[in-house]
Order: structure tokens, then sequence, then C-alpha cells
């Protein structure tokens, strides 16, 4: 199969962005979309410097920077705006788990970086992501000391408790659900911890401040608001339901009204 | 036994081991504590319950991670589960019975006293997990589900959907972060480490490049843990991250940290065959496939001719044409024989010219006969997400025709080399997770690297270091303006500087690649004196060639992940050479080591307990010399050592 790519290139932070265009061809059909990425880096290196750049007056645009590690769907690392959707044109996958056959032959494809205030660009595809990692840290957790834990089964959890405090778990924090939301807005990531922990009795004790003291940090990082249009659940590699939103909103609203 | 490996296993009775151990360390009082720092590399399960625990006992912790964040280590990606000796399923399991089947899977090459201690501290993992709010498997009684594993008759193995790996990441990951938050720990994500600093003989700090800015940076601490993984990607295919390296045991084993068992690699038969050349990472298939599925190539070339080109579908091979060799080799456990036999079964067939995809390198994975026997509701029930896992991959489907799979490296038993107290042969650093020796010996079973990451991280190191810190903590924090550091960061920079230098026609990735080749070809499932030492020359040829053609695009002070790559690989010719070495001299068969010399006449593993019942740990002598071999002996007191069956 052969491609023109109309990719996002950006040399760093500060730098004024461009789109470039590659052609690529010989791309097997089963190659995922991020192998043809790396075809088309040999391809750049092995040239050292494209047409198009040149014309700009670039000396060498180089490789294409983009985050990835396991391939296998579950680290959370890659991320690309592909065509106008967060992952691509496949449903419920991240994008190394995309693959060409999903692409017509001959097709023009756009890839882009996650856009949104929270997630400021490094370097072409790869953007900034720490913000989650505060969030987080603002309360996603269950302050249990190491060593304090009584015997796992004196804890009984409702079969279907563990089973939707499971769907929210999966959360792989790749930031679609940000960069899809014409707000910006990180409900849906925040949801997912806050809900998988709400449904447990081990996170109870800390529930009211977890909510607020990360609905604080959302707010405070500059992520957006919901407004309900459900586009991040459309693009969530793992599926993750907007009814956890709801109960996000439940425990908030519970914290806030017993202040 | 080398006086230079001293393994510190305490005296007494096996099940007293550790408690023994634990009241021999001196303590450090909170006050203290908190003057003294640690650093952490890597983000996995071992460093990031391991950086946690330090936090809440006070310590002043640094973590790095190459990732953006520390959730996306490789970790992560573990499926099956984790086991624990609970014995919640009232099948008799305990902890002597989860160490017996550990010492015995790893074929009688693992530490009797290691391995007691792990499976000691098993069940205490789970409890801490589910304290952390990790959502595993519940009955509809509230209780705790297990399943089975391959390799044991008791079903221990806790798991959450097939994302257990990920589940204890995030609760260990959730536990750093109230560590963060509480100011105890602090992480620097997209940092790699490129050398460890000695001084006095011990180890104070690191030079790690920030991968954003590109400039190197140092930090020093009064004890150093390296909790990188393990070295599979230098097969370049693995099914390790794209990311993961060996790149800071390296540093280690340079800087005086013996090397053990590298050859030890363990190599997965239900891996997604390669598709072409054009591909850099392999994916896993659940073992548990091998229960319902038939494993065959078929018997006419003719018929591996046609399936090549597309003419004919397996399922239009007849019967009597098909060879399903494993149950042919062997009928008493069919297709369930073991992995290191699986997989090099695969490799003979393959090989011999009937690998059933384009490549050559393939065998089919049928589920015909299951799909008849039982139904297609409950094949999938059993199966249906791996069906669509596959199908979703290669856009074929399992239900109308066979899978198709190859072995691939998984996982590596062998790293760094460390005492009971899991420190290394250098005072003040320790290595814990897949990149320490310990727990494994020859291959490991399922289900157990999870626990053993979480094991020296939760509850062991944070204990045994005590002990080193305890005569520290009148030191003062570490200079980093001193010339060992302006030394090892000249070192690094030089070595950053050569590259650039070249400006050669090859990519880091196509030498890597060719790299891979020679390792799987000679140091792979079958291994033989011939093939390691011309593994051993082609490797050093490779290495020469790299540092005349390869071409390293940009610079140094941006992000750059060419450059990322090339420092990476110059440690995967390194370890390639050593795992080769290692693999020369034990002339034995044994766990995921096979000499083509030291087998059955059935074709059988044959081990040498004789000559080989020890750890060999390599010390490093400089560039272009030899390493000189260290053995500690391996001393069974409380089990029988066996030959590993698989006949009857």
């Amino acid at each position: 199969m052969e491609f023109n790519l109309k990719i996002w290139r950006q040399k760093n932070a500060k730098a004024k962005g461009h789109f470039e265009t590659y052609h690529i061809a010989g791309i097997e059909e089963d190659a995922s979309f991020l192998e043809m990425l790396d075809i088309l880096n040999e391809q750049l290196i092995r040239e050292g410097c494209d047409p198009v750049a040149v014309e700009r007056g670039c000396q060498s645009s180089g490789p294409v920077s983009f985050d990835h590690d396991c391939r296998e769907g579950i680290c959370g690392a890659c991320g690309l705006y592909i065509d106008g959707r967060a992952h691509g044109p496949d449903d419920h996958v991240t994008t190394c788990q995309l693959f060409m056959r999903h692409f017509k032959d001959g097709a023009t494809i756009t890839v882009e970086p996650w856009r949104s205030a929270g997630f400021p660009i490094i370097k072409d595809l790869v953007v900034d992501r720490s913000a989650f990692d505060k969030i987080l840290q603002a309360g996603g957790f269950i302050s249990v000391r190491t060593g304090a834990a009584q015997d796992a089964n004196n804890i009984l959890i409702p079969h279907d408790d563990a089973e939707e405090s499971m769907d929210a778990a999966a959360c792989v924090g790749c930031g679609a659900c940000v960069a899809t939301c014409k707000n910006g807005s990180a409900m849906l990531f925040v949801a997912a911890r806050v809900s998988s922990l709400a449904l447990l009795p081990q996170g109870r004790p800390e529930a009211k401040r977890r909510a607020k003291a990360m609905v604080a940090k959302m707010d405070e990082l500059g992520f957006g608001n919901c407004t309900n249009t459900r586009a991040c659940e459309l693009e969530c590699p793992k599926g993750i339901n907007v009814s956890h939103i709801a109960r996000l909103n439940r425990e908030f609203l519970k914290a806030k009204f017993s202040d | 036994m080398s006086d230079k490996l001293i393994s510190k296993i305490p005296a007494g009775p096996l099940e007293t081991k550790w408690t023994r151990r634990k009241s021999e360390i001196r303590l450090v009082s909170p006050n203290n504590k908190r003057k003294l720092e640690i650093i952490v590399v890597g983000t996995g399960l071992g460093g990031a319950s391991a950086a946690a625990s330090l936090g809440e006992l006070g310590y002043n912790v640094k973590i790095f991670c190459i990732s953006d964040t520390p959730r996306r280590a490789h970790s992560i990606a573990a499926q099956g589960g984790i086991n624990a000796a609970k014995n919640y399923q009232n099948d008799n399991d305990s902890v002597y019975r989860l160490f017996y089947d550990t010492i015995k899977g790893g074929d009688y090459r693992a530490r009797e006293a290691n391995v007691y201690r792990l499976a000691e501290v098993s069940a205490a993992i789970i409890d801490q997990c589910v304290a952390q709010g990790i959502p595993f498997a519940r009955e509809y009684g509230g209780y705790l589900a297990n399943r089975s594993f391959g390799g044991v008759q008791v079903s221990r193995t806790f798991y959450a959907r097939g994302q257990t790996g990920q589940q204890l990441l995030l609760g260990a990951y959730a536990s750093l972060n109230k560590e963060i938050a509480n100011g105890t720990v602090k992480a620097y994500p997209r940092h790699e480490m490129l050398d460890l600093v000695i001084v006095n003989g011990q180890a104070k700090g690191i030079i790690a490049r920030n991968l954003v800015t590109g400039k190197l940076e140092r930090f020093g601490a009064h004890a150093v843990v390296i909790a990188t993984g393990g070295y599979g990607n230098t097969y370049f295919l693995s099914t390790n991250a794209m990311n993961s390296n060996g790149s800071a045991a390296m540093q280690c084993y340079r800087k005086g940290a013996f090397f053990a068992n590298p050859c030890f690699a363990q190599i997965h038969p239900t891996c997604i065959p390669v598709h072409g050349d054009q591909q850099c990472k392999l994916t896993l298939m659940s073992e548990s496939l091998r229960n319902d599925g038939r494993i065959w190539v078929p018997k006419k070339k003719e018929d591996v001719e046609k399936l090549r080109k597309h003419q004919i579908k397996a399922s239009q091979i007849p019967e009597e044409d098909r060879d399903y060799y494993l149950e042919r080799r062997y009928p008493a456990f069919g297709n369930l024989v073991p992995r290191d036999v699986a997989s090099r079964a695969a490799k003979e067939r393959c090989d011999a010219g009937f690998g059933v995809n384009e490549t050559g390198k393939a065998v089919f994975l049928d589920f015909s006969d299951a799909i008849k026997r039982l139904g297609h509701q409950r094949v999938a029930e059993r199966y249906g997400n791996l069906f669509e896992m596959y199908e979703k991959i290669t856009a074929s489907s399992p239900w109308e025709e066979p899978m198709m799979i190859y072995p691939a490296i998984h996982y590596t038993m062998g790293g760094i080399w460390v005492d009971y107290d899991l420190q290394t042969t250098v005072p003040g650093l320790y290595a814990i997770g897949e990149a320490n020796f310990s727990d494994h010996g020859g291959n490991r079973l399922g289900a157990s690297a999870l626990m053993q990451g979480l094991a020296d991280g939760y509850f062991i190191l944070p204990v045994t270091i005590g002990d080193y810190l305890s005569y520290k903590f009148a030191e003062p924090k570490t200079d980093i303006n001193t010339p060992e550091f302006d030394e090892a960061e000249k070192a690094v920079q030089a070595r950053i500087d050569r590259l650039f230098s070249i400006k050669g026609k090859e990519t880091v990735d196509s030498i890597h690649k060719r790299l891979g080749n020679i390792m799987w070809d000679n140091v792979g499932m079958a291994r033989d004196e011939a093939g390691l030492k011309k593994a051993i020359q082609e490797i050093r040829d490779l290495k020469k060639e790299f540092y005349q053609n390869v071409n390293v695009p940009g610079s140094q002070f941006e992000f750059n992940q060419e450059l990322e790559k090339a420092l990476r690989l110059e440690d995967f010719f390194d370890i390639g050479e050593l795992m080769a070495r290692d693999a020369l001299n034990r002339t034995e068969s044994c766990g995921g080591h096979f000499r083509v010399e030291s087998q059955t006449e059935e074709g059988e593993a044959k081990r040498d307990d004789a000559n080989f019942m020890y750890v060999a740990a390599w010390e490093y002598k400089g560039e272009d010399k030899d390493p000189e071999l260290h053995k500690e002996p391996l001393k069974y007191e409380f089990i029988e050592v066996k030959t590993r069956n698989y006949k009857d």
C-alpha cells in the first residue's frame, strides 16, 4: 500500500509548527500505524532531508518524534490525532493497535498531536501529559502504608462492584478524552479514577477529599468543563463509560454539601 | 566459590532464615532516615513499590524513568496474574508448595533461601494490593477469585481480567503518587540513566540525560537501586516494550557489578508471528490457548508452498496431511508440553521448511476440533476475548481458520548478581525485580514475575537496605561536584559525541535488527558451540560496523529518540556478547537454555548437575578484555534435586 502522510512538525515547545507531506510506499496492510511511522522514519533518516522541507528552507526535519512503548494497547504512551479522530478511524483501540488495512490505498492521512491547553507540545507529535500525574497526586490513591493491610479476604466486595470498578480502572491515561473534547476537559480521566475507588469499601474513607482535590487540581491546570457531549466515551480506547462522570459528580456534590 | 560472591544467606532452617535476617538487620531511626537519600531507577512494579515504601519510611527518594510518566513501565503489559500462597481455595497450597514449584520450574538453578522468602511474602502482596483498591476478580460471595496456571496443581493465581500487570502497577504508582504528594519522593520522568557514579568503591549517584532538553544531569545519593527490568530487546524482536533496555544493568556491570546467568532467557511459544521485515514488536497470546488448541504444520512441502502463496487455506488441508508434531513427538503431554519444549519443536519444524506463512516462521494453532467438541458458545466463554484480540491484529478469524503462532523472547531470568539482601557486588548498589537474577533460575513460571517485582519492592528491599544505610547516616549528602562525577559525565559526553561524529549511512534500527538476527539464530532456542562462537565474532564485527557506519540524526540538546536508541544499542551489543559467552560456558541444557550437545536420545534437555549447579557471575575486566567467570555454588539442603520429567 502507499500513502501521503501530512504530518505536524514542530521542533520544540516554543517553535512554530507546520505540516509536512511525505510519500510512503511498500506498506503491508498488516502493518500497524506506528510501524508505518517507523518505516517513514527509516526513510527520512536515509534520505537525510525531504524535498518539501528543503523548499521551506529547512535543512532537515529528520525523523518524526512520537511517543510509544508497549505496542499492545496497554501502556497508554501512544496517542495521535489521525484524520480528525483520536487514535484514528478504528473504534476503541489505541494508535498502536490501529492497522493500515483500515485505510484506503493511496489515501492522504493527516497526523497531528493531541491538541489541548493541558498538553503542551514537546516535539512533533509528542506532548507533555504530566498534568495527569499532578491530578492523581492530588488524591488519586488510598493512603495505606506498606505492611499495614489486613488479610485480603477480610474485605468483601460484591462481584458486580468489583467488575464496575475494574471497568473504570482500565483507563490507560492516554489523554484521548481530553484531545477529543471540544472543551479540553479531563472529566473522563478524573472520573475513571474517582469512580473506580468510590465503588470499593477501601476507597470510601477518603472519597470526599479525593473528589474535591482532584476536581480542584483539574481546574487549576487549565482543563475545561464537561458539557456532556460524550465525545470522550466514543474515542476512549478502553470504552470507559460516561456513567463514571455521573458518579464523579455525585461524589463531588456529596463532598461539597457535607462541607 | 569466589571470595567476591558472598551471598549472605542466613544460617538455620529454611523457614526461619528471613525472620533471622530481619532480626539481625540494623535499624535507622526516623530522624536519621530524613538525612538519607536513595536513587531508584525504573518505575515498574519493583521500582515504584520500592520508592513508595522507602518514602513512607521517611527516606528521601528520587525516582527516574524514561517514559513520560511512571505508569507506562512495561510491568503494565503483564496479562495473566500474580501467584500467592494464600490457600484460599483449600486445595492444600502452602508457602512450601509455591517455593517448591518455583525451584523446580527454574530447573534447580535458583537459590533456595531467596525463593523460599519470595513464597513467604507472597500472601502479604495480595493484602497490600487489595488495600490499595486493586479490583481483583471476585466470586459472587465477595471473596477473591483464583485461577490455575501452567506447571502447578493448585489455583493460586489472583487476577484482574487480562490486565493484572496494569492494575498492580497502577496500585504501586498510586502509592508512589501519595509519597510524591507527601514530598518524600521526587519523580524524574523522561530521564535516562547513562552511568553509575562510584565514590570510594561505593555507589553514590548517577548521570542521567534529560530526554526533553538533552542535558546531562548529576544526581547524588547514599544508595542506588536498579529496577530497570530485563534485556529481552537484545533480540530486537520480543514481547518487551519498544523502549525496554538493558543499559542501566550494563552500566552497573562496567562499574563492577557482576552479571549473573545472562544466557537464561525465556522464549514463549504462543506469540503472533512476524508478518514481514517491517515489524519491530511481537505480541503474546495467552498460554491458556494450548488447553484446547492443536498445533500442526502440513506434512507435504507442496501444501506449505500453496499456503505461502495463499492458493489454499489451512482448513482445506485434509486431516491425513497434517502433522500434529507435538502430539506425535510427546504423546503423553501433547500440546501441553512446557514452554521451552513447545518453542523448540516449532522452530525445528520451521527450520525444516514447514513454516506456514510467507516468512516461513509460523505454525498453526487450530481450534476446529475444540469447536466441534465443545460448541461455539463454550469456546467463546473460554477464549472469546483472545480470539477477538487475534482477529484485530491479524484480520483473520480463529473461528474459521487456525491461528498462526511462533515463539518469541519474553523474559530474562538472568540479571545483575545480588546477595540475599539484594545488594550487588558494588556496596550501596541494589538490584530488584527482573533486573536481578535471583529467583527464577533457568526458567520462570507464569504469574511469578509480578510476584517477584512486588516482593522485592514492598517487602524485602525496604528492610535490607536499612542495614547498609545504618552506617551512612552520619555521611553528608553526596556532593555532585567532585572529580568522580566530573569523570563520569565526561565519559557519557564522549559516548554521545562519538555517536554524532560517525555520520554513517545505516540507521540504528537496521543494525539492531541484524543484531537481533544473530542472537535469534545462534543464542535463541537451540545453541551449540560453533554457533555461539560465530555469534560472538559476528556481534563484535557488527559493533565495529556500527561505530563506522551508523547515522544518528539531529543533535544532543533536543528530544532525540534516535540518540536514545543508539545509546541503548551500544549496550545491547555487550549484553548479546555476554549472553553468548555464558551460553558457551554452560555446556549443559537447563531451563530456557538448550545446548544441542546436551540432550537425551529423545531430544530432551539434559542437565549436568555435577558440573553446572552454580550461578555464573561475570566480572567486567575492561573494553576488549574477556570478562572473568565467578561461580556461586547452589546448595539444595531442603529439597531433593530431580530431573524434570514431561513424559509421564
